[in-house]
């Protein structure tokens, strides 16, 4: 039971309070940061796909430069560089923006790539029905696009809230922060907090796989 | 205006980082396609308490966050920022190659190693030499995504001072107080790796689809 020890030791109900305050800023900060992105991805993938001139290139530069970087940057430049003209935000504001602007980025490319996997015929068909463009796209091509594209989004949500844990180079307090002080703390040696921190990440992150997973099992 | 004298005065940072950003995102690519295919071999083989652990690694190390992972082998071990980024990151990455490479070779027919079964081969030369070549058709698009994930993920390398693109960068930033410009040259230099590799990875998708 040596093997335990250690993890008893740190599991102190004041130590899991804290290490579940801070997991609440963790799953605070994904929430808003998933409802904004998939309503800024969703408008700028469906743009994209409609090919309108000039605005479709435009977001497709945007987009391209924003996926290629790393989300740390994009995460420094928010909170850094950006006071520099003028814009200053809070910690957890500017790690909501960061990661709203990456996510958005990725979700739109999921959102494009599900719209263009559906048929042309089915647009032809819709408009030759009568429907107008934005008709056709939001009751023919959305509704079957959307179905596909469950899985890769519920993926990119679980890419999102792993992502959140970066905030702690700007201090935000989430889980991972509040366990690197733990581990200053309590001298407890680094297995036995980095393990209780991976755990509550993975027991979130996991759930949501097996509901992507049951979801994709589904149509098939 | 952009400060041209930022990069220009900085260079040697700049060009320092850039180099240990390729050459963490180059190693830990080869060692976690090395680790990552022991692993997709173990999901697959036919034993099932050596599927159990290399299913477990996968959903594990895919659910946490790798920058927990690259923390841990900092402060456990006793290595330096950039060998402990890159040993955070094979192990993260080795995951995610290790379920391409899994989708490849599950996309061979079973047949396949029935008759190299039949012909004499044991089961490790049948993988070895029936089934993995013609997997290797499939994963390399993958391996590519993954790959420009390992570049920007080597940013993390910064947080454990590991020396590379992004760590320069801050350095530039302390020292010049011109946070802003530094990230902007900082981002492009992650452009000149991403953005090639995409097109790349993009290509042979298409190129895939086409002769499927």
């Amino acid at each position: 039971m040596n093997l335990l020890a250690p993890f008893i030791e740190v599991l102190t109900l004041d130590n899991i309070k804290f290490l579940l305050e801070g997991f609440m800023v963790t799953l605070k900060v994904a929430a808003i940061s998933i409802v904004l992105s998939s309503i800024i991805g969703g408008l700028v993938g469906t743009l994209r796909y409609a090919k309108i001139p000039v605005v479709s290139q435009l977001l497709a530069v945007v987009v391209e430069t924003i996926r290629n970087l790393p989300l740390l940057l994009i995460i420094f430049f928010t909170y850094f560089a950006l006071p520099e003209i003028g814009i200053d935000m809070e910690i957890m504001t500017a790690a909501i923006v960061a990661l709203t602007i990456f996510e958005s980025a990725m979700l739109s490319e999921i959102i494009r790539s599900g719209l263009n996997s559906i048929d042309k015929g089915q647009i032809e068909a819709g408009r030759s029905s009568g429907l107008n463009y934005i008709q056709t796209l939001s009751y023919i091509v959305m509704p079957q696009a959307l179905r596909r594209m469950v899985p890769p989004i519920v993926s990119q949500f679980i890419s999102l809230l792993k992502d959140t844990s970066l905030a702690v180079v700007i201090a935000l307090p989430d889980l991972l922060h509040n366990g690197q002080i733990l581990y200053a703390q309590t001298g407890s040696g680094v297995t036995p907090i980095f393990t209780i921190v991976a755990l509550m990440y993975f027991i979130v992150n996991f759930t949501l796989s097996r509901v992507a997973r049951r979801l994709e099992l589904k149509q098939v | 205006m952009l400060d041209f004298s930022i990069l220009t005065d900085n260079m040697d940072a700049f060009l320092e980082g850039f180099k240990v950003t390729l050459i963490a995102s180059f190693i830990a690519l080869i060692c976690s396609f090395i680790l990552g295919t022991l692993i997709a071999v173990m999901r697959i083989a036919p034993f099932k308490p050596i599927n159990w652990i290399g299913t477990t690694y996968v959903e594990f190390i895919r659910n946490i966050p790798v920058l927990v992972i690259v923390f841990f082998t900092y402060l456990a071990g006793n290595f330096g920022g950039m060998a402990a980024g890159i040993i955070g990151l094979t192990v993260y990455t080795a995951a995610f190659i290790a379920e391409a490479i899994r989708a490849g070779i599950m996309s061979v027919p079973r047949g396949q190693m029935e008759a190299a079964r039949s012909s004499g081969l044991t089961y490790g030369q049948a993988m070895r030499m029936v089934i993995l070549p013609q997997a290797v058709k499939i994963v390399i698009p993958p391996l590519g995504n993954q790959f420009i994930n390992l570049v920007k993920n080597s940013s993390l390398l910064a947080v454990v001072a590991g020396g590379d693109l992004m760590y320069q960068g801050d350095l530039i930033s302390a020292s010049t107080f011109v946070t802003f410009d530094t990230y902007i040259f900082v981002g492009l230099f992650y452009l000149i790796l991403t953005i090639p590799l995409s097109f790349g990875v993009g290509y042979l998708e298409k190129r895939l689809a086409r002769s499927n």
